[in-house]
């Protein structure tokens, strides 16, 4: 523990502010894989454990897509639309085979496609460090606020996640499509009845949460190493975001992930080595206090 | 549990323990034991963690906060050098019921997929503070300058033989509490209580009461299993209580069969007999296992264990139609 170093970085605004530069790129990272397992969880009612490598996925898509084109818009739309489809054909293929079938029974094949997923990446990538590097478009100068650096891809990776959550929030919240999608949450067989394709619908849902996994990963690679295995401890603190957050809802989603980006970055501070003991501890209360999470409705399936 | 099920019980499990025992003197190379010991600590584990799968419905992601804690409070009792080491692990299966009272009390009041939740938080929790409490625990460098073995009761375990011979007969004994158990009106009551939980509030179960009973219960054995595992690698480490330990006895569990009580054994042999194999032949052994997983999951929908017992019966039911009734008495029975 070293809480004199924080609070002296706390009292200077330049460290204050990469810090919150921090929070904020890690937390929005969070928000975009964990509004994707949330989406999943509250319309098909399966935890997808895989999220974390579809999220490397989304970060080695974008990364060769990359090398081949130099272009990071290209990159950016590979690893979405590539880890989308990833997901719906693990949906068509795999997971609708377990739909109703206990949690142990969906924990099992997502955890064999984390095991195939990691060996592909090494088979395809080999089993070293990767970096991306930052591409050209991102080249300026960084920002300077109150004294400290904010780099400008860091800008825009916060505008990126947050204009595809706002998206997000408003396709389910006020299009005609994102209430059939909730209808489709709380009775399939009416939303069926009423002549909807409601397999179709569980495989778009599916691919669409699985592409927000993708984004994130492919807005994570230029500025973090790619490794075979870097899914797990995102896919950790993605559940510790959606039970926080509640299960199923997007904004309860985005203040968790603020709320876990801040300790992680404040705490890597003052307590480096109990970051992980401190999300945890706060996961145990907020599921002592309300198991539905901050701002979850209580699921009824 | 009649009076012959029982007896029959113990002749199993005695046989079973000259069996394990006998092994080393049949093979005699080192590595077979080495294995064997790694198996029944693991498979201990799964067996405890299947006490609340299996038999009561609760779906732990934590149970290897109890293996750790075990492990952890065993190493440091025997490095402080005051205890024998039959004390010692008294000790240490009391201060883990403790420890899963405490967690427990919190966790069985919350549902399904909530529960599965609160118990990994709990479990991290005390990762994360073996990690941190450095001069206690050694952090990540687990606990070193390994654990003394002094001898006791003429006892010395020092000797690798003496030492497999120990550990198979303490989790000889567990198996055999955790099958009187499993067949007790108490474990009866745990699977009402997992089948329909209204109906046993009903009938006047308290299902908290009962469902902390089992989770003390899991923990203490868990903890058996982690000090089994010390005492062989004489050490400690904070991944005994990370999260992929949990993994994988949900794992060996849901290979062998949640229902058969050894099922989860059957499950810990077939894991380990995996990885030794596969890893021989290819260094994508991640590849391997999980399309093995894939195929066990969506081919065959349930572990293997619990595939082969299915596949006797129909035979059996097939070749002695008239005896139906009876085989299926005869499985609640084995079961």
């Amino acid at each position: 523990m070293n809480l004199e170093a924080l609070f002296s970085c706390l009292s200077s605004s330049a460290c204050a502010v990469t810090q919150v530069s921090t929070a904020l790129i890690i937390g929005m990272l969070l928000f975009m894989v964990a509004s994707g397992l949330s989406l999943i969880f509250g319309v098909l009612g399966v935890i997808n454990f895989a999220h974390g490598a579809f999220y490397m996925a989304g970060a080695y898509i974008a990364f060769f897509t990359y090398q081949a084109t130099s272009s990071f818009l290209a990159a950016f739309l590979a690893g979405a639309a590539g880890v989308g489809l990833i997901g719906v054909i693990f949906e068509r293929f795999v997971i609708s085979k377990v739909y109703g079938k206990d949690i142990l029974m969906q924990l099992l094949v997502c955890y064999a496609v984390i095991l195939i997923f990691d060996d592909l990446v090494k088979m395809v990538a080999g089993p070293e460090y990767k970096m991306m590097g930052m591409p050209e478009v991102f080249a300026l100068p960084p920002l300077e606020l109150a004294g400290g650096f904010v780099p400008a891809y860091y800008v825009f990776m916060i505008g990126a996640s947050l204009v595809i959550g706002l998206g997000l929030w408003l396709a389910i919240e006020k299009t005609r499509m994102g209430k059939i999608v909730r209808a489709l949450a709380i009775n399939p067989q009416m939303v069926g009845a009423l002549g909807i394709n409601t397999t179709l619908l569980y495989a778009a849902v599916f691919g669409i949460g699985s592409a927000l996994a993708g984004v994130a990963g492919a807005l994570a690679a230029p500025t973090r190493t790619l490794t075979p295995g870097m899914g797990l401890s995102i896919l950790i603190e993605s559940f510790i975001v959606t039970v926080i957050g509640g299960m199923g809802s997007i904004v309860g989603a985005l203040i968790a992930a603020l709320l876990i980006g801040f300790t992680r970055a404040f705490g890597a501070i003052g307590f480096p080595l109990f970051v992980d003991g401190m999300m945890f501890g706060m996961m145990a209360i907020v599921l002592i206090i309300k198991p539905s999470g901050l701002l979850g409705r209580e699921v009824t399936r | 549990m009649t009076r012959s099920g029982m007896l029959r019980d113990a002749v199993i499990a005695i046989v079973a323990l000259a069996v394990l025992v006998a092994i080393p003197f049949v093979f005699t190379k080192p590595s077979l034991r080495d294995f064997l010991i790694y198996v029944m600590a693991y498979g201990l584990l799964a067996m405890s963690l299947n006490l609340l799968v299996g038999l009561t419905g609760l779906v732990s992601f934590g149970h290897a906060a109890f293996f750790v804690s075990g492990a952890y409070m065993f190493g440091l009792l025997m490095q402080s050098g005051n205890v024998s080491i039959p004390v010692a692990m008294l000790i240490t299966v009391a201060g883990t019921a403790m420890l899963a009272l405490v967690i427990g009390a919190i966790c069985v009041r919350l549902k399904e997929i909530y529960f599965s939740f609160i118990t990994l938080a709990f479990q991290m929790f005390i990762h994360s503070i073996i990690l941190t409490w450095v001069s206690l625990t050694g952090g990540d460098q687990g606990l070193r300058g390994g654990i003394p073995r002094p001898p006791f009761l003429g006892i010395d375990l020092g000797n690798s033989v003496a030492l497999y011979i120990f550990c198979a007969c303490v989790f000889m004994i567990c198996i055999v509490v955790m099958r009187q158990i499993w067949q007790s009106p108490f474990g009866y009551t745990l699977r009402l209580i997992r089948d329909n939980p209204n109906r046993a509030n009903y009938l006047g179960v308290d299902i908290i009461r009962m469902k902390l009973g089992i989770f003390v219960i899991a923990g203490a054995m868990a903890s058996v299993a982690g000090m089994l595992l010390a005492l062989f690698v004489s050490g400690a480490y904070p991944e005994f209580g990370f999260w992929t330990t949990s993994g994988e006895a949900i794992f060996m569990i849901m290979l062998g069969s949640s229902q058969l009580f050894i099922g989860p054994i059957i499950g810990a042999i077939l894991l380990r007999l995996l990885e030794h194999f596969v890893s021989i032949y290819t260094e994508y052994h991640g590849l391997v296992l999980g399309l093995v997983i894939l195929a066990i999951v969506l081919g065959l929908r349930r572990g293997v264990a619990d595939f082969v017992v299915e596949w006797i019966e129909r035979r059996k039911a097939a070749r002695a139609p008239a005896t139906t009734e009876h085989t299926a008495c005869a499985k609640e029975g084995a079961l």
